[in-house]
């Protein structure tokens, strides 16, 4: 299992913060996995439908898309960052 | 000789500008330059009520760590705080304040500029706007000139 966590207009649009997921073996990097949610229903189309305007990150550090998720206990998806 | 550990906080309560750059200079004879930096909650067009500020807990004060800790190695600064806030803040409010110090200005000019640049590209904060009028406002978008701004350090 691995946790996903979800920001800002994202949140909003799969309409929950967090929840686990058991990921299919072919899940393999960040991209993988933004394709693989896009399948889930209408809610996670919706929220990821641009892939280039996801950010994530693996355990609390921002990755590539075609970074591997190895390791990942965490996983943040979120859009391009607008604080400061 | 050892770096020095930046001061990271993420917070939704008020600083202040003095007590956070007394905080770096206090009792020291080593530092010539302090530059710091406040960014303010900003009504342009008179409709807004409040930005609400996402962030991502633990993961936004590490980034801003990590920040801090390459400005400070890069620039060779002597001290950085770095705190941002989050939740509802009303126009005129300060909402981020970077103070970096060195023995001359241009690092410490150097050093907070790369700071703000990283930061508002990096580090997992997410404006949404609050209107006036009641209606429901937008998420604020990212820039390109931001990443611009941030891609000159390359």
């Amino acid at each position: 299992m691995v946790k996903l966590v979800y920001f800002a207009w994202v949140r909003e649009r799969i309409g929950k913060g967090e929840e686990e997921l058991e990921l299919p073996a072919h899940v393999k990097t960040a991209g993988d996995l933004i394709a693989y949610l896009t399948t889930l229903g209408e809610e996670y189309e919706n929220a990821l439908q641009f892939p280039q305007a996801i950010r994530v990150a693996v355990n609390q550090e921002h990755v590539e898309h075609d970074e591997p998720l190895t390791g990942a206990g965490e996983i943040g998806l979120f859009p391009p960052m607008t604080g400061g | 000789m050892t770096c020095p550990a930046p001061t990271i906080r993420v917070q939704h309560q008020d600083f202040d500008l003095s007590t956070e750059s007394r905080a770096l200079t206090d009792g020291r004879a080593d530092i010539g330059a302090v530059v710091s930096f406040v960014g303010l909650c900003r009504d342009e067009a008179g409709t807004l009520s409040a930005l609400e500020l996402e962030h991502y807990p633990g993961m936004a004060e590490a980034e801003i760590r990590r920040i801090g800790e390459q400005a400070i190695a890069r620039f060779d600064l002597l001290g950085l705080t770095a705190i941002h806030r989050f939740g509802k803040i009303a126009p005129g409010e300060q909402i981020v304040l970077v103070i970096a110090t060195a023995p001359h200005r241009q690092a410490a000019f150097d050093g907070a500029n790369f700071m703000m640049d990283y930061l508002k590209t990096s580090a997992p904060f997410w404006k949404k706007e609050h209107r006036k009028d009641g209606t429901a406002g937008d998420w604020v978008s990212a820039k390109d000139a931001d990443d611009h701004a941030r891609d000159k350090w390359r």
